[in-house]
């Protein structure tokens, strides 16, 4: 046995594949990427957890596709075939959403935690920009999939989320007309929805995931500034670190598991456009405090309708934060962190406290 | 034990000294419960995914007779395909005082044949096959005959069964 694996290995390093893949390359990027040991080390984890939920996504997403059809004719009863008759149906489609939630979740973690972690500083300010690419796409995925299944909730909710796209000036009525596939929600929509879900998103996705990881591995993990880079402890990635994010993984699978089969996802009513708007309808948790905000604001403020200075303030908030390495960074090269820190505990408290609001109101 | 009482070999029996093979055993022990347990969780990962694929059987009502047409609708000399439960069968009208019906379904790979009325026969344009009017091939590469129908006539309306 011993005696094979290590013929196998040389094989790899002299023999046929070596000359066509260049193994080389990899096995010495395993043996000398380290991750630095130190008391916030566990933040690194979060990223990692995001792409493990991301492979969930993609392997559950091509499974519904196998019975999925996205017509408004079909696609309810199509989901509702897939819950009640297909084996373990039920579950896969429950795994799909639930890792879906948690995915964004973890993708806001992941952010907080590189803000709190300072580790948007230079040389790494491309790749917090491609982390929140990745978040817009994310929460695209998230509108976008919430439609298929067809039913009343996620029907009103996908009109009130064009309607809002619709109020931005100038171009809003091209956007929603875009989303929408016509003046008004309805099947064009809905097969629209399903090629940004199956096919436009997942592309970008891929490409931008790709580009953010290969960052990541250019500039190495980034280590707080309260901690001395040149006295902090080294681990080797491969295999040390690497074992320990598979257990992460492992953990995720089973909360994941149990939060499927305990907490199965329902699938609701189907979708009328006749029928009034159902009590209590509201946007998937990740919009709520965008929603409960706007809700708030007055019809009117001053000169301008009430809806367009939310969508402004929206607005000028997501530029701010993508640009935060820009406005955060003195001309020394260090972080404005106190600056920083507030910023981020106030967006927290705000996020927090709004989409609780939204949720309870 | 050596002539002069000393150990010559970790193992002696006498030896106080002798190692213990016990953390070895244990070691193993945690490493078989450990890689059965990533097993077994691996085939719980696994085994849904394995049973999703597998499209549920759609229970067809199942069908042995059906309403073709009306006699007139169907000249003599000619053809027509009509649903048999969820397959297609051929009905033909040989002449005034002869109806045939048949699976439509090719024996060879399954393409749906159709009626030539100037062969008077039944052909599959898939891969040439040839069938007579009793079904039975004639040329061509399909491996068995078509399955025949029983055609009556109930007032001016033309039933298809199943027959036996």
């Amino acid at each position: 046995m011993e005696r094979h694996v290590a013929e196998t290995n040389r094989a790899l390093k002299t023999g046929w594949l070596e000359e066509r893949l260049g193994l080389q390359a990899i096995r010495e990027l395993a043996e000398h990427k380290r991750v630095p040991v130190h008391s916030s080390m566990h933040w690194y984890y979060f990223g990692g957890i995001s792409l493990f939920l991301v492979m969930v996504q993609v392997i559950t997403g091509i499974l519904l596709m196998l019975y999925y059809r996205p017509t408004v004719a079909e696609a309810f009863e199509s989901v509702r075939f897939i819950m009640t008759r297909v084996e373990f149906g039920w579950l896969i489609r429950s795994i799909h959403s639930w890792s879906a939630n948690l995915l964004i979740f973890m993708v806001f973690v992941h952010m907080f935690s590189v803000v709190f972690t300072h580790a948007y500083r230079p040389p790494r300010e491309l790749t917090w920009l491609t982390g929140i690419a990745l978040l817009g796409l994310m929460m695209a995925f998230g509108f976008s999939g919430y439609l298929l299944p067809w039913n009343k909730i996620s029907y009103f909710a996908t009109k009130v989320g064009a309607d809002v796209a619709a109020s931005t000036p100038l171009i809003g009525e091209a956007i929603a007309r875009f989303l929408r596939g016509g003046e008004d929600v309805g099947g064009a929509t809905l097969t629209r929805f399903f090629a940004f879900h199956v096919v436009v998103l997942p592309v970008a996705a891929a490409m931008l995931l790709m580009i953010h990881l290969l960052l990541v591995q250019k500039s190495g993990m980034s280590t707080p500034p309260w901690i001395a880079a040149s006295k902090v402890r080294q681990m080797k990635f491969f295999p040390n670190f690497l074992l320990r994010e598979l257990m992460v993984w492992y953990c995720t699978m089973a909360v994941l598991g149990a939060l499927a089969a305990i907490f199965p996802w329902e699938l609701g009513e189907k979708a009328d456009p006749f029928a009034p708007a159902p009590a209590g309808i509201r946007p998937e948790w990740y919009f709520l405090a965008q929603f409960y905000t706007l809700k708030l604001i007055p019809s009117h403020v001053l000169f301008m309708e009430g809806e367009l200075l939310g969508i402004f303030g929206f607005g000028l908030l997501a530029v701010l934060w993508a640009g935060l390495p820009a406005w955060a960074i003195r001309k020394d090269g260090s972080a404005r962190t106190r600056l920083v820190v507030s910023a981020a505990v106030f967006l927290v408290a705000y996020l927090v406290v709004f989409t609780i609001l939204g949720y309870v109101k | 034990m050596g002539a002069d009482g000393q150990c010559t070999e970790h193992n002696c029996k006498d030896c106080p000294n002798r190692e213990q093979p016990a953390p070895v055993a244990r070691r193993s022990a945690v490493s078989w419960i450990l890689s059965g347990g990533v097993a077994a969780s691996l085939v719980s990962f696994f085994y849904p995914i394995v049973r999703f694929l597998n499209p549920p059987n759609i229970a067809e009502a199942a069908v042995d007779e059906v309403l073709a047409g009306k006699v007139g609708d169907l000249k003599a000399n000619s053809g027509k395909i009509v649903k048999f439960g969820n397959k297609p069968a051929l009905l033909v009208h040989v002449n005034d005082s002869e109806w045939k019906a048949f699976s439509a379904v090719c024996s060879h790979l399954n393409c749906t044949v159709q009626y030539q009325d100037s062969t008077s026969q039944i052909w599959c344009a898939c891969h040439n096959g040839i069938y007579d009017l009793n079904g039975r091939v004639v040329s061509g590469p399909p491996p068995k005959p078509l399955e025949e129908y029983a055609v009556r006539i109930r007032a001016d309306e033309v039933i298809i069964s199943r027959r036996g």
